[in-house]
């Protein structure tokens, strides 16, 4: 039992990455129909933001900042004027391709530019475990919960609660009258781009100091953001959100309890079962779209 | 357009010629490095192209083999096998003197028989226990096969330690699997039980189940098998699961590019190590000197390897008196090289008719971040 209640944490803490990162997918794809192909390298880049900004002899607190300035500039801003806003004119899908062409371009200039070894990454919570209904919980684990948990509810308050939250769920569900209500739909787009940019930032801070900084962690992490995103429902921030955690715990239980050999395969059957049962997600909405 | 046609022909065969010159020219070795230069083996394949680097540049300072310089090309496999054996062949259609690397033990097995058909000796850094038992009479280690390593561990568990139970964490790979099954076979030789057998994938990032797994099972001992960056991730996490159990592994556990990214978590790790930069040995210590002065980082085992590669090229050339790519393989084999004669090679090593070695190796212990050789272990037969 008290190793079940630890699979359940560490499963819900690796399941709070994944949703922050699917967050990231469905915020863009409620305001711009955009699938980011490159989301897992947008999560594996801060990182190595940080890590220079350390090497130019910035303290850790420091090159978080710089990291996440970094992050909401080029994967938020410039993502979005100079890849989404010209692609997106020729519709979806070659923006769809382009972003998958980002996520290699973003690969291989960090093996070039840095390295493609890994490198340790600090954490912001102490090494030290604390123990809770007798299990050993890593207060590392309760930062990555606690920072997860922490920026949903921001993030949710921001979105039900303030005027510029409203502006942009209005531009997302329906721009043009947005736009004849006086909503500067193209500013609302803008920020959830960096929304996107600061969790991302956020993410990477979390998940680096578990999977150590390295050019491939997109690939794991951006295909079980995407599959989460899917699960939850791709246009529902709480579905992208649920879907994450209910990844996490699946992939820890079945690796501890079913095979460590097919873990991999287990979040595939959830998400064969969803769509075949439920396919616009646990939480999803059906969307029409005019033709 | 017949002037056009008689130049380009004319070109091609001057090129053929300058290419066949080269390779056999009394003035150049050409050897060809296919390494994990990038991808999950990039710790792998880094240090050993630096260590070969580093030999390269010492033996050309020196005046190079027999009068010839060394001149040394590096293929990246990505950590790839089809990859691996692509970049293979293409080294060996340029016909070098020697074919090094790769270090992942599933590459060198696509690309052995390449070497073999070629008749070039291909000298790697594979360590799984098959590779030397195909019967091919061109491949070399550069370390021990887990034949040789394996045995020596389950003794330490069995008898040194006292454990009687176990659990076995292994990445399920090639070179993860040899070892998972030689391990097995020898903790049932001496009756250690197996309580959790874990089978990890190469470049899983999560380990978290696996810790709370292997804490479930409650061994005396945990033996860790995995490649560089998945042993720190799991060091990490078996510390956050408060495992108590001793953590034993080989060189791939106690390596210096696993203790600077487990940090705190890899201290009280055990394991055998055939070669390490911390092993009390003078001419080891000044190599490693030299290394950290070019490099500006402590190598692990793999920059040894490397180095070590280029010096039993150099030694078994030297033997011949020429540079004869074709027998440069049986003049590998037998071949007892000293530190006396050629101080490059750090330690004696003798190579046998398989292409495996004998020479010492040590145990250590990973002790405020640094790997600390507790005990020296002989060569096994001398």
């Amino acid at each position: 039992m008290a190793n079940f209640v630890a699979l359940l944490i560490a499963g819900l803490a690796t399941g709070a990455l994944y949703a922050l990162a699917a967050v990231g997918f469905t915020l863009l794809w409620q305001t711009s129909q955009t699938i980011n192909f490159a989301q897992g390298e947008f999560v594996m880049l801060p990182a190595f933001f940080m890590l220079a900004a350390m090497h130019a002899g910035l303290p850790f607190w420091a090159a978080i900042l710089v990291g996440l300035a970094l992050s909401m500039a080029i994967l938020g801003f410039a993502f979005k004027r100079l890849l989404v806003d010209p692609m997106l004119q020729h519709g979806v899908l070659p923006l769809a391709i382009a972003t998958m062409a980002l996520s290699t371009f973003l690969k291989e200039s960090v093996k070039t530019f840095y390295s493609a070894e890994a490198s340790p990454f600090p954490s912001i919570a102490p090494d030290s475990d604390i123990r809770l209904l007798g299990v050993a919980v890593s207060w590392q684990s309760i930062a990555v919960l606690g920072v997860g948990i922490a920026t949903v509810v921001a993030l949710q308050f921001l979105l039900n609660r303030t005027r510029t939250g409203r502006q942009m769920q209005a531009a997302a569900q329906n721009p043009t009258v947005a736009r004849i209500l006086g909503v500067p739909v193209e500013r609302m787009i803008l920020y959830t781009f960096l929304i996107n940019g600061a969790l991302v930032a956020l993410t990477s801070l979390l998940i680096s100091p578990i999977y150590l900084a390295k050019f491939s962690n997109g690939d794991t992490l951006g295909l079980a953001a995407f599959i989460a995103a899917i699960v939850g429902g791709f246009n529902q921030i709480r579905g992208a959100i649920v879907g994450g955690l209910l990844l996490g715990v699946v992939d820890n239980l079945s690796a501890a309890y079913v095979s460590t050999q097919y873990r991999g395969a287990i979040p595939l059957c959830l998400l064969i079962v969803i769509i075949l049962f439920k396919p616009n997600g646990l939480l999803g909405r059906a969307e029409e779209r005019t033709v | 357009m017949k002037n056009l046609l008689a130049s380009g022909g004319l070109a091609l065969l001057t090129g053929v010629l300058t290419s066949a010159a080269f390779a056999q020219s009394g003035d150049t070795i050409n050897l060809a490095d296919v390494a994990e230069l990038s991808g999950s083996g990039a710790t792998v394949g880094t240090n050993w192209k630096n260590g070969i680097d580093l030999a390269v540049e010492e033996i050309n300072a020196k005046g190079g083999i027999l009068g010839a310089k060394i001149v040394v090309t590096h293929a990246d496999t990505q950590s790839n096998a089809g990859i691996a054996k692509a970049q293979a062949q293409k080294a060996l259609d340029g016909e070098p003197y020697a074919l090094l690397g790769p270090g992942y033990s599933g590459s060198v097995k696509v690309c052995a028989p390449l070497a073999q058909e070629a008749g070039i000796a291909e000298i790697m850094g594979g360590e799984a226990a098959e590779l030397t038992r195909a019967g091919n009479k061109f491949l070399f280690r550069t370390s021990f096969g887990q034949q040789t390593s394996m045995p020596k561990i389950a003794k330490y568990i069995a008898e040194d330690m006292k454990a009687k139970t176990a659990a076995v964490v292994w990445v399920n790979n090639d070179f993860g699997k040899g070892g998972h099954d030689t391990i097995l076979k020898e903790f049932a030789a001496r009756g250690v039980k197996v309580l959790a057998d874990d089978s990890t994938e190469a470049g899983q990032a999560d380990f978290a189940a696996d810790a709370l797994k292997v804490k479930d099972a409650n061994p005396d001992v945990v033996f860790i098998y995995l490649n560089e960056e998945e042993s720190a991730r799991i060091l990490k996490e078996l510390r956050k699961a408060d495992v108590k159990a001793p953590l034993v592994g080989e060189t791939t556990l106690i390596g210096q590019k696993v203790i600077e990214l487990a940090g705190e978590a890899a201290n009280g790790a055990l394991g055998h190590v055939g070669l390490t930069t911390d092993a009390p040995i003078p001419a080891i210590k000044a190599f490693r000197d030299k290394f950290v002065a070019k490099y500006n980082y402590v190598p692990d085992h793999n920059g040894i390897k490397g180095y070590l590669a280029l010096y039993m090229i150099k030694a078994a050339t030297e033997k011949m008196g020429k540079l004869d790519s074709k027998n440069l393989a049986a003049a590998l084999h037998g071949l007892t090289i000293t530190p006396e004669k050629e101080p490059g090679i750090l330690m004696e090593v003798t190579i046998d008719e398989n292409g495996d070695l004998d020479r010492q190796s040590f145990l250590g212990e990973v002790v405020n971040g640094k790997q600390v050789i507790k005990e020296v272990l002989p060569k096994l037969k001398n």
